[in-house]
């Protein structure tokens, strides 16, 4: 096993003091990226690229993935507890985590969240570390029609399932897509929906809606019913990591399953998101405890942060092995490379051995002490419900305000997400779901793309979503996800035909 | 590597940029900037313009080039309209300088954007990027004969040319190829070079026109293979890269019968109404940044074309420039309507 | 989902009221959509679909979804239900209103200066906290806004007069 020595002497690598503490830096810094919504992991990774520059490649990449790391364990936390997700793949951690820190469990919501990305992460790497060049292969065969499927499968699996009436669902979903086409179509280069507003440029970020709907909107109905943040009785106990440990491996099918997917979808690349969604839709669907998901079920909260950290993960297999970036984050780091002179592609693995285990073998380290450093938080994060909502309200406000500007450094976004706070509260008492809106706008853009893409490719016939085996297969698959429903029903009644027979 | 001087480096630089402003006290000799200065990019992040945007703040604070810091900020919306405009807007800011790729010409005129160079004050031209035809390496396409007589052969529109967005420059010199060859392609945009690349590693298109640092990876692995280059002269850079190859025995595309010639802009504008102080000062800068061993480095790994231009030259090349675009471009049919 | 949590006790808006105020709204961006989409082309090229073909398609469904929720309300028996009091409308008012001056000054005043005051209008009028800790927080919360964003990460946020007088 060449891997395994490999590996080996990259640990030795990552063990060098400075290294270490170039670690611990990195996860700090990324935890905090994570927390300030707007200041997601690729801007985070992006403005800190260029202090990097006086280290050695090898430092300077474990530093930047670290970030990575901090930053997706950092996503879970406004998430759980203000209902805030800072990146796109922890919306549907909020589903569930945030009625979890309603109602007075957010230290156990918190500790699923931290335990399942790791547990996501290391499943990839390990993944990574065993199966690296087969990987790489598999990925190739990806093209538009291919990663079209797999955006139609995402949403298949994940609609369908609301409880609202499915004309209020489609409603909200479609307001989704149309906010996704504002701005350039990337397909035909021409504006549109932007009717001369140059503030409409740039089209609406999903952090802007989300900042907005989720986190202004919650605001808003805690205002209604009268300033009690729910959250204020969370007890500090420090045992509850351990008490929450002792619960988790009850979900290991649902771990395992996320995982696989998380590591699919990082790998195709159709990025973590996709895989947090599709996780927890599926969760959902077959797990017995299903139709308590969105009431504050930990199982909802470990599907989707378990498929987004192996998503995350394992996206950086194919940035290192083909040079794609499977995340916006993967594209900075992807920059950071060519800048230190190295090539990403087919012969990184052999040219580069150092750097490449030392890079893998700090995602063991990494996400080890990530996990430690904000575990240890935990009791300290869910202490934070305690401080009365008329301070800790106008706080979040100011950094929401902070966040919708970051992202794009436009004002008119911070007037876009008042604006979706009272359209997200009207909606959530109008009994809107918000969710397929945010999937729309998140996946929208690349889901009409890559359909584009495509079409562009077969001139214009449609066949080519049936071309192949493996596109077919996906298909087939996502439309038995958007029928599960009548199917499970169908089924039922087969079974209990034959029982009665 | 273990150095506790690097260390304290790295949390002097993350920490202490107050210390270095607190320091940087107002010279009485030539202008200097009071305040960090901005470097915008019309593009997103992980491109070649946000790269080396961060390349160039990252070789200014290590050298301390500049007693401020710089900072890079990503304004991609509207194919990079959403930066010009906010750069055109900031009339008379000396802090503010803006980065530029071909979407300078092409953005206003694909989109009807209410921008125009001329809104801007050219600084200096860093470097201008090549391309160069690439075909998957499995196919036996060993010239560009070869190659254009198949597509020829073929239906229209049958091989299909992969390239990084629409109505930019990758689509612009399809057009120009398909013009000075007599035949078409059906062109697929997709976002980023590096997965242009890899589609046509996995033969999901049958050409593209990457820039070199690109498809240099998928080259040096035997992947992908360079048909010609569109410069008017072969590279000027002989290190073996892949095999025996090097980038400087790539044939220029006019050798090989495809009449065209085509390189990208990587050059540094301000706001308008900027004092002549300003533009100087920058000007000193960039040479001096051009002179730092990380940036000659930057430049062979991605074969630039290493011209640099200021002042009077700068804005005719622009010009000339600017009017060869509005050619292309109308021959395409790339125009937004009311042009 | 919070069907009914209030007990027609107070008075207010009805809830019925609201949803047709609703679909009237999501209608009207349905029909914005379209038109949009018009402008661009809808049509199926024989390159694959035009600009237009998505949002077009997508606009007649927002428009569709709007006018069935609407005969699903008009249609179905009348329910006193209230969307919400008055008095507690009048509690999300108090922060919608200070929220929208905020962002609608936040670009000529500069975000430090209006965020100190947003914060301390709401301690103070909303929370009624002592002077010291309003002062504390509404002091705190920017200055360390702009250790972080500034001078860390180097990410420049909007300054005003207020800012420039200071010399950030």
């Amino acid at each position: 096993m060449e891997e395994i020595a490999n590996l080996f002497h990259g640990f030795a690598v990552v063990l060098q003091p400075f290294n270490i503490l170039v670690m611990v830096v990195g996860i700090l810094l990324g935890v905090i990226i994570g927390v300030l919504p707007g200041l997601g992991g690729a801007n985070g990774v992006a403005i800190l690229l260029p202090l990097t520059f006086s280290m050695s490649p090898t430092s300077a990449i474990i530093m930047l993935s670290c970030i990575y790391w901090g930053a997706l364990f950092g996503g879970a936390i406004t998430s759980i507890l203000f209902n805030i997700p800072g990146e796109p793949w922890s919306v549907a951690t909020t589903f569930d985590g945030h009625p979890m820190a309603q109602q007075g469990r957010a230290g156990e919501a918190l500790t699923a969240a931290f335990t399942s990305s790791f547990v996501g992460a290391l499943f990839a790497v390990v993944m990574i570390t065993l199966v690296a060049p087969l990987v790489a292969r598999f990925a190739l065969q990806f093209g538009p029609a291919e990663k079209f499927s797999v955006y139609f499968l995402a949403f298949c699996s994940f609609i369908g399932m609301s409880k609202e009436p499915p004309s209020k669902t489609v409603v909200s979903m479609m307001i989704g897509f149309a906010l996704a086409a504002v701005g350039l179509d990337q397909v035909t280069g021409q504006l549109r929906l932007t009717f001369g507003f140059t503030e409409l440029l740039a089209g609406f970020d999903f952090l802007i809606a989300v900042i907005g709907l989720f986190g202004i909107g919650e605001i808003l109905l805690t205002m209604e019913e009268g300033l009690s943040f729910r959250g204020k009785k969370a007890s500090i106990n420090p045992r509850v990591v351990f008490q929450t440990w002792a619960e988790l491996p009850r979900y290991w099918v649902t771990s395992l399953r996320s995982c696989v997917i998380g590591c699919w979808m990082g790998i195709t690349p159709a990025g973590a998101t996709p895989a947090s969604f599709m996780s927890y839709g599926i969760a959902k669907r077959v797990s017995r405890k299903g139709h308590n998901f969105g009431k504050g079920e930990i199982e909802g909260v470990v599907a989707p942060e378990t498929a987004a950290h192996a998503a995350g993960t394992s996206a950086l297999l194919p940035m290192l092995s083909l040079g794609v970036p499977g995340s916006p984050t993967a594209a900075v780091l992807l920059g950071g490379l060519l800048i230190w002179g190295l090539q990403p592609g087919p012969l990184l693995f052999v040219e580069q051995k150092e750097f490449v285990w030392g890079l893998i073998a700090s995602m063991y380290l990494g996400n080890l002490v990530g996990l430690f450093v904000v575990i240890t938080c935990v009791p300290l994060l869910a202490a934070i419900l305690r401080i009365p909502f008329s301070i800790i309200a106008p706080v979040i406000l100011v950094l929401c305000a902070i966040g919708a500007y970051t992202v794009n450094n436009n004002p008119f976004d911070i007037v876009m997400m008042l604006v979706f706070g009272v359209v997200g509260y009207v909606f959530k008492k109008c009994n809107y779901p918000l969710a397929p809106l945010v999937l729309a706008i998140v996946l929208g853009d690349s889901a009409e793309e890559s359909f584009r893409q495509a079409l562009l490719g077969s001139q214009g016939s449609l066949t080519v979503f049936w071309s192949n085996g493996l596109v077919g297969t996906i298909m087939v698959l996502g439309l038995i996800a958007l029928f599960w429903p009548m199917l499970h029903t169908a089924w039922s009644r087969m079974r209990a035909a034959a029982t009665a027979a | 590597m273990t150095s506790p001087n690097r260390l304290f480096g790295l949390g002097a630089a993350a920490l202490g940029t107050a210390l270095v402003i607190a320091s940087a006290l107002p010279s009485s000799a030539a202008w200097e900037p009071t305040r960090p200065v901005e470097i915008i990019v019309p593009a997103g992040t992980g491109g070649g313009a946000d790269q080396m945007a961060r390349v160039i703040q990252g070789i200014i604070s290590k050298h301390t080039l500049m007693k401020q810091s710089v900072v890079v900020i990503n304004k991609a919306g509207g194919a990079g309209g959403e930066g010009f405009l906010d750069v055109k807007g900031s009339r008379g800011n000396p802090h503010k300088l803006v980065i530029t790729l071909s979407n300078l010409f092409t953005t206003p005129l694909g989109t009807g954007i209410p921008f125009n160079w001329k809104d801007l004050t050219p600084v200096a031209m860093m470097a201008l990027d090549e391309f160069v035809l690439w075909v998957n390496a499995e196919t036996p396409y060993k010239t560009v004969k070869d190659y254009i007589e198949d597509v020829k052969k073929a239906p229209p529109g049958q091989f299909k040319m992969g390239g990084t967005g629409s109505k930019q420059e990758d689509q612009i010199i399809t057009v120009a190829v398909e013009k000075a060859a007599g035949v078409k392609f059906t062109y697929i945009p997709f976002r980023g070079g590096g997965e242009v690349a890899v589609q046509l590693v996995g033969n999901h298109v049958n050409s593209t026109v990457n820039n070199p640092i690109e498809a240099v990876a998928q080259w040096r692995a035997g992947k992908v293979r360079p048909l010609c280059v569109f410069d008017g002269k072969p590279l000027a850079y002989t290190d073996k890269i892949a095999g025996d190859k090097a980038w400087a025995d790539i044939p220029t595309c006019k050798s090989q019968g495809l009449d065209m010639e085509y390189l990208m802009l990587r050059g540094i504008f301000m706001p308008p109404g900027v004092s002549k102080e300003a533009v100087d000062y920058y000007v000193e800068l960039l040479k001096k940044v051009r002179e730092t061993p990380e940036w000659k480095k930057l430049m062979n790994d991605g074969a630039f074309n290493q011209t640099f231009m200021t002042g009077a030259d700068y804005a005719k090349w622009v010009e000339n420039e600017e009017k060869r675009h509005q050619g292309l471009m109308k021959e395409a049919g790339f125009l937004a309507s009311g042009n | 989902m919070i069907d009914n949590p209030h007990p027609a006790s107070g008075s207010g808006p009805s809830q019925r009221l609201v949803e047709i105020g609703v679909c009237i709204f999501t209608g009207l961006i349905g029909v914005i959509v379209i038109i949009g989409s018009l402008r661009v082309g809808v049509n199926w090229g024989v390159e694959g679909p035009k600009a237009g073909f998505f949002p077009f398609y997508v606009g007649l469904f927002i428009v569709g979804g709007s006018i069935i929720n609407l005969l699903a309300i008009l249609l179905a028996s009348r329910s006193e239900a209230l969307f919400a009091e008055w008095g507690q409308l009048r509690q999300v008012m108090s922060v919608v209103i200070p929220t929208a001056i905020y962002v609608s000054v936040l670009t000529y005043v500069g975000i430090y200066a209006s965020s100190m005051a947003l914060i301390a209008f709401f301690m103070r009028r909303l929370g009624g906290y002592g002077w010291g800790m309003v002062a504390a927080v509404s002091l705190g919360v920017p200055i360390v806004a702009y250790l972080m964003f500034e001078r860390w990460f180097l990410v420049p946020l909007p300054k005003g007069p207020i800012e420039d007088f200071v010399g950030l």
